[in-house]
């Protein structure tokens, strides 16, 4: 019994870092309609901006709000150059493209900065968090930044105009150019704000997993898993499938005698896709109606 | 999601007839200088060549498997990888056994099938990005159960499992490497026709009415369910097989030669080939064994990006892959000749 | 059973100097790659790919050759060392390495990289008899001279290391509840089988032996289902990043076991350091290199001629990396064997200098390892050293072991 509560409260912290992830997922989802393969390593690489910037003398906060800054400057650029142009190719082109900028920024990096791992500070400490162990303060800390990253987006995008615009802009982009709005640059801007989310989410996932070239390779898989069993529609289902898939996981690979060690990975994927069976659009997104 | 992209599939524009049939005449030319130039390039070049062109085939092999279903059918898969795996254990598993290595392909064949047609049923609930995932899952979770401990008498475990080089036939004045080039050439041709074929039958309609528009297909009476379920079970078919020739050639299986990047792989070929085209699939081939080659030609230590850049210009020359611009060039080259027939094409 | 009895150390230098001495007497006899002026030396490593981390050693070998060529070459031939990227790819491997023999038509293949590439061309080497030298694996299967005459070992087998700690425990805590973290691959089921074997009868002393993957985030989950399952020994196989997460981890949650590291993993720089020194205090492991990020090796002769290459030769290298010690080391072996092999460059005669190597020294092995071969014996490195990791550096105890697995 114990160790269920371990296990499900460790199952908790390395949820927060698939559901960090899978908000960064469901952002651009929201703003170009279908998925980043190459956000992973984006993250990885404002982190490894950010490692840069403090190994030159740039204080903690100020390596975090210019690497946040200048990805999503990065981010913008990269929908300018590189998505702009293929825009109306198919979506597998562009699903190619990701492929191709994941290898670029992948490579780069190690040629940049080695594989060696590399540790990189919390501004939250790695105490126990509240007397218990299993959590540290970083974990927590962790935890409450993507709550609070939920909730602005979560605002942004009810409240603002250009929350809403953004948002009209991925849904119908004809009816939306039709009301004024500049879809382009909405797009751009989602690319600059995912960037943005992502480097946030790099910075937290890598005090905890190391930062090295491959980092986010097996944290974007599960933050992909995360925010599909969760519904991509929704910023605070991909949250709580996020934090789901990391409980899951523990739970298959600690409690299935024999075949649960071995075959961790495995089981939680299949429990993930029989969810998707019973729920083909994750636990809290929307149906999508066809019209004929 | 319009994952299949049919405007890129279907003729830009009613053509006439008569151009029609000179260019089916010169299709067909084509289609016979390069079954007799297949014919003839393992007595030109030296063994390490012939081969990389046994690979070529046998990824092309696995690439059209993809086609079926992606092209053709509009569903998505990130899975094949496993396919390919699955049918390369096939083979490894009967050669360990002593069985001729020619018996495995049909069996790797039968396996395949039914796996994928099994893992087609769940598929049926899933579209787009969850249909990834499914299959990514797949993939994902393939060398974990290659691993898998009790497995271990069949599969070798970690440690694969080495397989024997088969010789020629006795009498054919052929080595080994040139033998099994034109033993996978045979099989590519025979399963090039047969999805050739199929594609244009009643089925291949059918599957790709499902692509097209599923709900007006299901309205027409195709049983969408059946047709989307056998579509998976015969693209696994296709990749098997060539996962079954892949590990005959390399005579080597590991659970690290099917990674999930293998998927992605194949899927970069797809996509550069021209997603519903079949010989783009050989082009796919092409780009899959040869292009990491010439990145790390450039730049050993940036491998990886050169490859991410050359992938990036080939997108942006060719955003329909190879197919969809010899479709375009061949449409400009008509125009040029002759604009009177064929004005109307592409313009209106 | 291999067990290779020790030859007299005092015959070793001038042994070598005449065996190099004899063969330059004879005939000029050349295998393919070679000329007046040349040696083409092939090599297979994952540039790109999930393993790119250990594109660094194929990167220093060449660097080291560029300083061999730099210094005359060897017996006066430049080394023309061709490397490939195979992506850690079997498939890769396999066109690669026939590249190599068939097109570029070099002498031998050196240090490809990796257990599942070297079984892929283990029996193609063979057959066509190529040289496949000092494989850049610690599988134990390398050793067979009598099955697969053509291909070597280098390193000390990781099944041997698992003995190793095995009697470590055995003599130290006999009562022990063990766990062990390995990743799921055919390395870390080697040194898992090691560490069984060595536990001979006493192998239920296991109690728990959980796999992580190297897509998985974190090991923290492997971690905590050990503390609960009572373990107080802890063996730790993890490659440097997983290493040093478990390290971590066990410190945050507060147990305490007596913790063994695999080679693998026991950088101070790479995997001590951002495990917490404090955390990694009195972490026993086991070596044959000298970590170059261990403060004690500052004032070493070959610690500093290694540096001494590096800012020279490879300067963009990361002195931090193990990876950047083990290639030059392979690549020093390489020179010796064909320093022996004089002008009798056929590849006939590579495999038996290879197998003709005695008491050879490598300026980073640690003080006291040699490197020794016969025709029946194809593991050049056979001894360990135990250490303990006191905070700040390792303070090597005990006497050298020789970690030879029997197979």
């Amino acid at each position: 019994m114990e160790q269920l509560l371990q296990q499900v409260l460790a199952g908790l912290a390395t949820g927060a870092i698939y559901a960090t992830m899978a908000l960064a997922v469901v952002m651009i989802y929201q703003a170009i309609d279908h998925l980043n393969f190459a956000q992973g390593e984006m993250a990885m690489f404002s982190t490894f901006v950010a490692w840069q910037l403090m190994q030159w003398g740039v204080p903690y906060w100020g390596a975090f709000a210019l690497a946040v800054g200048l990805s999503f400057v990065g981010g913008v650029a990269i929908e300018r150059v590189l998505f702009r142009p293929i825009h109306n190719a198919p979506i597998l082109s562009q699903l190619v493209a990701f492929i191709a900028l994941f290898s670029i920024l992948n490579s780069s990096a190690g040629e940049i900065w080695d594989f060696t791992i590399k540790t990189f500070p919390t501004p939250f400490g790695t105490k126990p968090f509240l007397g218990s162990s299993l959590i540290s303060t970083h974990q927590a800390g962790m935890i409450g930044v993507t709550l609070v990253m939920l909730g602005l987006l979560y605002l942004f995008f009810r409240g603002s105009r250009l929350g809403l615009a953004m948002r009209a802009a991925a849904a119908n982009p004809e009816s939306a150019r039709l009301a004024g709005i500049r879809v382009g640059w909405m797009i751009a801007l989602g690319w600059g704000m995912s960037a943005a989310i992502g480097a946030v989410a790099g910075m937290l996932i890598a005090p905890i997993v190391f930062l090295e070239p491959n980092m986010m390779l097996g944290v974007l898989l599960y933050g992909f898993a995360g925010a599909v069993l969760g519904g991509l529609s929704s910023p605070g289902g991909a949250v709580l499938g996020g934090f789901a898939v990391g409980v899951i996981e523990n739970l298959a690979g600690t409690f299935i005698p024999y075949v649960g060690h071995q075959m961790k990975l495995t089981l939680a994927l299949i429990v993930i896709v029989a969810v998707l069976m019973v729920r083909p659009t994750g636990l809290f997104g929307r149906a999508v109606v066809n019209r004929v | 999601m319009a994952l299949g992209e049919p405007a890129a599939v279907r003729p830009l524009a009613p053509r006439v007839a008569k151009a029609d049939a000179h260019w089916r005449n010169r299709q067909n030319l084509a289609v016979g200088a390069s079954v007799l130039a297949a014919l003839a390039a393992p007595l030109f070049v030296q063994n390490f060549v012939v081969f990389q062109l046994t690979l070529v085939m046998i990824y092309g092999l696995a690439i059209l498997g993809l086609n079926l279903l992606t092209g053709f059918n509009g569903q998505f898969s990130l899975g094949h990888s496993a396919f390919y795996g699955i049918g390369a254990y096939t083979a490894a598993i009967m050669m360990n056994q002593n069985i001729d290595y020619y018996w495995t392909l049909p069996c790797a064949g039968a396996v395949c099938f039914v796996v994928g047609f099994l893992f087609g049923l769940p598929a049926l609930r899933l579209q787009g990005i969850y249909l990834a995932l499914a299959t990514f899952a797949l993939a994902a979770a393939m060398p974990q159960i290659l691993k898998f401990q009790p497995l271990e008498p069949l599969t070798g475990g970690v440690q694969g499992i080495s397989l024997l080089k088969p010789d020629p036939p006795p009498g054919v004045p052929l080595n080994a490497d040139q033998w099994l080039y034109y033993f996978t050439l045979a099989v590519l041709l025979l399963m090039l026709g047969g999805a050739a074929s199929f594609v244009k039958s009643r089925s291949g309609r059918a599957i790709m009415a499902i692509r097209d528009h599923p709900i007006a297909a299901a309205a027409m009476g195709i049983d969408t369910a059946l047709y989307k379920t056998l579509t998976f079970g015969l693209s696994a078919l296709y990749t098997g097989v060539a996962g079954a020739l892949g590990a005959i050639v390399i005579q080597f299986v590991g659970p690290d030669s099917f990674p999930f990047l293998l998927s992605v792989s194949f899927l970069v070929g797809l996509v550069v080939g021209g997603v519903g085209s079949i010989p783009g699939s050989l082009v796919g081939g092409v780009f899959v064994l040869f292009v990491p080659n010439l990145a790390e030609r450039i730049s050993t230590g940036l491998s990886g990006a050169i490859y991410g850049v050359i992938l990036l210009i080939v997108i942006f020359a060719m955003p329909l892959g190879a197919a969809g611009f010899a479709r375009w060039a061949a449409t400009r080259l008509r125009f040029a000749r002759n604009p009177a027939t064929t004005g109307s094409v592409g313009r209106k | 059973m291999k067990k290779v009895t020790r030859r007299s150390i005092l015959a070793a230098a001038p042994a070598a100097l005449a065996l190099a001495a004899i063969p330059a007497r004879a005939a000029k006899n050349y295998g393919p790659g070679v000329s007046d002026t040349e040696i083409k030396i092939g090599n297979t490593g994952p540039y790109s790919g999930p393993a790119s981390s250990y594109g660094t050693i194929p990167k220093s070998e060449a660097a080291y050759f560029r300083m061999v060529n730099d210094q005359g070459g060897v017996n006066g031939r430049k080394i023309n060392f061709i490397s490939y990227d195979d992506a850690y790819s079997p498939p890769k491997t396999v066109e690669q390495v026939r590249k190599l023999v068939e097109e570029d038509h070099v002498l031998l293949v050196m240090s490809p990289l990796g257990t599942p590439t070297n079984s892929a061309i283990w029996r193609y080497m063979n057959a066509k008899k190529v040289p496949q030298l000092f494989v850049a694996t610690g599988a134990t299967k390398w050793d067979d001279p009598k099955g697969h005459p053509w291909t070597m070992g280098w390193q000390p087998n990781y099944q041997s290391e698992g003995h190793t700690y095995a009697a470590y425990i055995l003599q130290n805590k006999p009562g022990a509840k063990i766990a062990v973290l390995y990743q799921n691959d055919d390395f870390g089921k080697d040194y898992l089988k090691g560490v069984t074997d060595g536990l001979g009868d006493k192998a239920n002393m296991i109690v728990l032996a959980a796999p992580y993957e190297t897509t998985d985030p974190t090991v923290d989950s492997q971690i905590i289902s050990m503390k609960a399952a009572g373990a107080d020994v802890f063996v730790n196989t993890g490659i440097p990043k997983f290493a040093a997460q478990a390290i971590r981890k066990a410190a945050e949650i507060e147990w305490k076991p007596l913790q063994i590291l695999a080679s693998v993993g026991n950088s101070v720089g790479a995997a001590l350091k951002p495990a917490g020194l404090q955390n990694a205090k009195g972490i026993v492991s086991d070596f044959y290199l000298k970590d170059p990020t261990d403060p004690q090796w500052k004032n070493d002769p070959g610690y500093q001629q290694w540096v001494a290459f590096m800012d020279k030769y490879y300067p963009e290298g990361d002195k931090s990396d193990s990876g950047n010690v083990t290639g030059p080391s392979l690549c020093a072996t390489m020179v010796q064997v064909l320093k022996q092999c004089g002008d009798n460059l056929t590849r006939e005669n590579v495999m038996q200098q290879a197998a003709n190597l005695h008491h050879f020294r490598v300026p980073m092995l640690l003080p006291g390892i040699e490197i020794n071969t016969s025709p029946t014996d194809f593991a050049p490195i056979k001894q360990l050293q135990m250490g303990r990791f006191d905070g700040q550096r390792w303070q090597l105890f005990g006497s050298l072991i020789s970690g030879q697995a029997p197979s």
